[in-house]
């Protein structure tokens, strides 16, 4: 079993032909299954506690303070002594709620995004499936986390959480357009929706550089319209604690409010990984054609650091976003994205098209 | 005998609902509680129900010295408690017609301005958090400390002084208290450029507040509304400007005016006021004269028999103060009218037809302080 | 034609006051010898407050254990929220005279407004402010203080 932080495929063959030798085919599939879940569950819960206190911290330095610093050293425990005060904490019951939208609507948003983790390469080998329309899978899957919030919204009997819901709808709805449209445009260039293979075809070049000004401004409106649909600021509208207390999760506590919580947070977590791998390549060093040396030194670093150096980046992009502009009203929200993303978009697509089909690209 | 009462019922349309926002919300900033009619999110009308902070603070002046009512008035307008104290001294001197030393009117100008921009930062840092920008919030109480610990240095509190007494001051300033005005003059200079970069000129911010709850001049005179808020519709209200006390007439400042009387302009206004006031300071502070800091007052005060006002310009507006004295050591009756209490009664008009995030914004540009409201 | 230019000089002038507003954020960001921070229960022993400050209402008394007050009252009725009780005795001096001294000088911390004011309108300046703030305690009665302590007596020359 050959253990390789440059490529995990051979590592993740030998398990799966050990496990096929060791047990009939079925029953190691269920036991592939399990590992992969497991895995990912924890991955999921150590990922989202990290970017809590992540997201802590980055806030805090940008407005003069220290942010967590009680729990452990530099308070890095901090999240997790928070999550276990959100365990302890009494689950209310709302008079007058639908009982059992109420209870499952936290749990549809977690699966929304634990879904989309699935076919997200982390480096090399290490990705659970990597289906050959992985792009409009993460798309179709992401936006299903939309239903558990509308959900939380109408069950909970509260006017405010309505609103929120209603906003959300709206909202996300609208930036799944732009979502689509602008990795559509990396799609044309590169003429596949497999995620490995986007990443393949960057060995040469991000994206970012290989498109020209199209996938630069892909990436813009890309970035701006995740923000919003992963609700957060200055798209918070579903949540604007100034003006809904704490829209669609208002009537939640305990434990159901940390779903939501980490779904934020994976949700960010997510839409940032798909930012790094198909404008920044993934797991892909930076290479720079024709520069042999160069491109030597930066292979030498492993690719799952490469990946988590890009997500990580675009991920602080998304707290400076946050925690830097006011937020938006409903109404100015919707006219950027009909108004302006969305055209945008539109004729960036074409102008790429344009680009490919003249070989204009490198 | 059975009466009934006709209570003013709203009449709901169709389609409309409530919502209570406060007196537990984030954005009203203390107590108040509004009654929001909306149709979806459209504001269709907004009822203001005052009183959760209520502690009958004109009712306690009528038992108080006019010594004692000092530290009453810091609680009622907390942010701008050095100009509330300097209504009730102006009152009281001028009933009595004692001339204050020069030196005192001196520290009192200055230091209102001082409160006038402390309050004005606490302002810009609540109507950013209001906006969703959370990190204002820090950068405006980060500024606001140094004028507290200048405040603290000299009074020996930072928020509610009681450092003004009828005819002079406490005790003397703070060797220190020039340099480290003039000092902080320094740094915000430098930080309130900050201020324009993360907020004034910043798209978002500015499509969130122009021509939002736009207040014609008529309707700023209507409604009584002064302060910033009602410059910003372009009616010349500034009290330091019309009935100067204080140095007021010795200083150099602009009244600032603006036209468009939109969320934008108030929030212009204020920026502006700020700037404005640390020209006053900048003006003040290097001259001083020497002198003592009280006039020779009796131990017990008693104004003669009569009716006084007062007015003085509040960070918010104007502050009145209304006195009736028999000649006695309390007064008869106290009547505050206080800015924001005028002010919040414009807050309907402004935001009909709305959204609701744009209540949000007209009541953070109003600059309500709960307490002021309540009394 | 017009309105395509406006179009656009509207995304530019949008892009450009967001990035203006990122570098803000993003400059102190990148510089954590901004952060103003106080690590509180840690800096108790560096922490110094202003000398004015006013914390706590205290009667400041010598070396011999004496003290300047004579039980006149006057703070008492100057209190705006009765914080303050003044109990004071009438003893018989030695030469057929009465007396009045204090006894007990009893300060309610928890209904004091710092106003000040029994500090300032006191005779015999016996009062004065002590620095300390921290004054979280677990029950109310703690806060009711009795400033002259026990045993004490007044300063000879003042009357
Ligand atoms: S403290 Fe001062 S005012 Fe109060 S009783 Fe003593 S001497 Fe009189
Ligand atoms: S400071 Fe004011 S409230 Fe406190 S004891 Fe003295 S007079 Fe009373």
């Amino acid at each position: 079993m050959a253990f390789n932080i440059y490529d995990f495929t051979s590592f993740n063959q030998s398990i799966d032909k050990a496990l096929y030798e060791w047990l009939p085919p079925f029953w190691a599939m269920i036991v592939e299954m399990t590992i992969i879940g497991l895995v990912f569950l924890l991955a999921y819960a150590v990922v989202g506690l990290l970017l809590v206190y992540a997201e802590r911290k980055v806030c805090a330095f940008m407005q003069n303070r220290v942010g967590p610093n009680r729990v452990g050293p530099y308070g890095i425990f901090q999240t997790i002594a928070d999550f276990i005060k959100l365990l302890m904490k009494e689950l209310v019951y709302i008079k007058d709620s639908d009982k059992l939208l109420f209870n499952i609507a936290p749990f549809i948003v977690i699966i929304a995004s634990f879904m989309a983790i699935a076919a997200i390469p982390f480096a090399k080998g290490l990705h659970a499936i990597d289906f050959d329309i992985g792009i409009m899978y993460v798309v179709a899957v992401s936006s299903l986390g939309v239903v558990g919030i509308l959900l939380a919204g109408w069950s909970s009997n509260n006017k405010y959480s309505l609103i929120g819901a209603m906003r959300s709808g709206a909202q996300i709805i609208s930036y799944e357009l732009s979502v689509g449209l602008s990795l559509l445009t990396i799609v044309v260039l590169a003429g596949t929706m497999q995620f490995s293979q986007v990443v393949e075809l960057q060995s040469s070049g991000w994206f970012i550089f290989k498109g020209h000004i199209p996938a630069v401004i892909a990436f813009i409106v890309f970035l701006i319209a995740s923000t919003a649909e992963t609700n957060r600021g200055p798209f918070d509208l579903a949540e604007a604690e100034s003006e809904l207390t704490a829209g669609f999760h208002t009537e939640y506590s305990g434990i159901k409010f940390a779903f939501f919580f980490l779904a934020e947070y994976m949700n960010m977590f997510i839409v940032a990984s798909i930012a790094a791998t198909v404008f920044l390549g993934g797991w892909m060093p930076f290479h720079i054609s024709g520069l042999e040396g160069f491109n030597h030194v930066m292979d030498f670093i492993p690719p799952l650091i490469w990946y988590i150096g890009k997500t990580a980046f675009i991920i602080w992009l998304m707290m400076l976003f946050k925690w830097t502009f006011p937020r938006l009203r409903i109404d100015q929200l919707l006219n950027l994205e009909w108004k302006y993303l969305l055209p945008i978009n539109l004729v960036n697509i074409l102008i790429m098209a344009f680009i490919v089909l003249m070989g204009w690209h490198f | 005998m059975k009466e009934i009462i006709n209570l003013p019922v709203h009449s709901i349309e169709e389609e409309e609902y409530h919502i209570n926002m406060g007196p537990q919300h984030p954005s009203t900033h203390g107590v108040l509680r509004l009654v929001v009619t909306l149709q979806g999110e459209t504001v269709k009308k907004v009822q203001p129900h005052c009183g959760y902070i209520h502690r009958g603070i004109e009712k306690m002046c009528e038992k108080d010295t006019y010594q004692q009512i000092i530290h009453l008035t810091d609680r009622m307008d907390y942010l701008s408690a050095h100009i509330n104290n300097h209504a009730v001294c102006l009152l009281v001197e001028g009933a009595l017609e004692v001339e204050v030393p020069e030196r005192v009117k001196y520290i009192r100008t200055i230091i209102d301005e001082l409160n006038r921009i402390a309050s004005h930062q606490l302002w810009w840092c609540s109507f950013g958090m209001d906006l969703g920008g959370l990190t204002c919030f820090f950068y405006g109480l980060r500024d606001r400390e140094h004028i507290l610990d200048i405040f603290e240095e000299s009074f020996g509190s930072r928020l509610l002084h009681s450092y003004y007494t009828p005819g002079g001051l406490m005790q003397d300033i703070h060797p220190n208290f020039q340099k480290r005005t003039k000092d902080f003059i320094k740094y915000f200079r430098k930080k309130i450029k900050d201020y324009d970069k993360l907020l004034s000129g910043n798209v978002i911010f500015e499509n969130r507040s122009q021509g939002i709850g736009v207040m014609s001049k008529e309707d700023a005179i209507n409604y009584g509304v002064s302060g910033p808020s009602g410059r910003a519709s372009g009616w010349s209200c500034d009290i330091r400007k019309k009935y100067p006390y204080g140095v007021y007439d010795k200083a150099e400042f602009n009244e600032i005016l603006r036209t468009d009387g939109d969320t934008y302009g108030r929030y212009m206004v204020r920026m502006d006021e700020m700037r404005e006031s640390m020209k006053i300071i900048e003006q003040l502070i290097d001259n001083i004269p020497e002198g003592d800091y009280t006039a020779k007052m009796k131990p017990i005060i008693k104004l003669p028999a009569g009716e006084y006002y007062q007015r003085v310009e509040s960070a918010r507006g104007e502050l009145g103060i209304y006195c009736i004295s028999d000649g006695n050591k309390t007064p008869v009756r106290m009547k505050f009218r206080t800015p924001s209490f005028v002010n919040l009664g414009v807050l309907d008009k402004l935001s009909r037809d709305m959204k609701i995030a744009d209540l949000v914004a007209i009541g953070a540009s109003l600059d309500l302080v709960i307490p002021d409201i309540d009394r | 034609m017009n309105s395509i230019y406006t179009y656009f000089a509207d995304i530019f002038h949008g892009l450009k006051s967001l990035l203006i507003g990122m570098s803000v954020t993003g400059r102190y960001f990148f510089s954590p010898g901004q952060i103003v921070t106080q690590q509180y229960p840690e800096n108790r022993k560096t922490l110094k407050m202003f000398d004015r400050f006013k914390g706590d209402l205290i009667m400041p008394h010598d070396a011999n254990n004496q003290h300047r007050c004579t039980g006149c009252g006057i703070c008492e009725t100057n209190c705006p929220n009765g914080s303050i009780e003044v109990i004071s005795d009438r003893i018989e001096l030695p030469d057929g005279k009465k007396k009045r001294i204090i006894d007990k000088h009893i300060y309610h911390l928890g209904m004091c407004t710092f106003c000040s004011l029994c500090v300032k309108t006191c005779p015999s300046d016996a009062l004065a402010w002590d620095q300390t703030f921290e004054h979280a305690v677990f029950d109310r009665s703690k806060l009711t203080k009795i400033l002259n302590k026990p045993g004490s007596s007044i300063i000879k020359d003042i009357e």
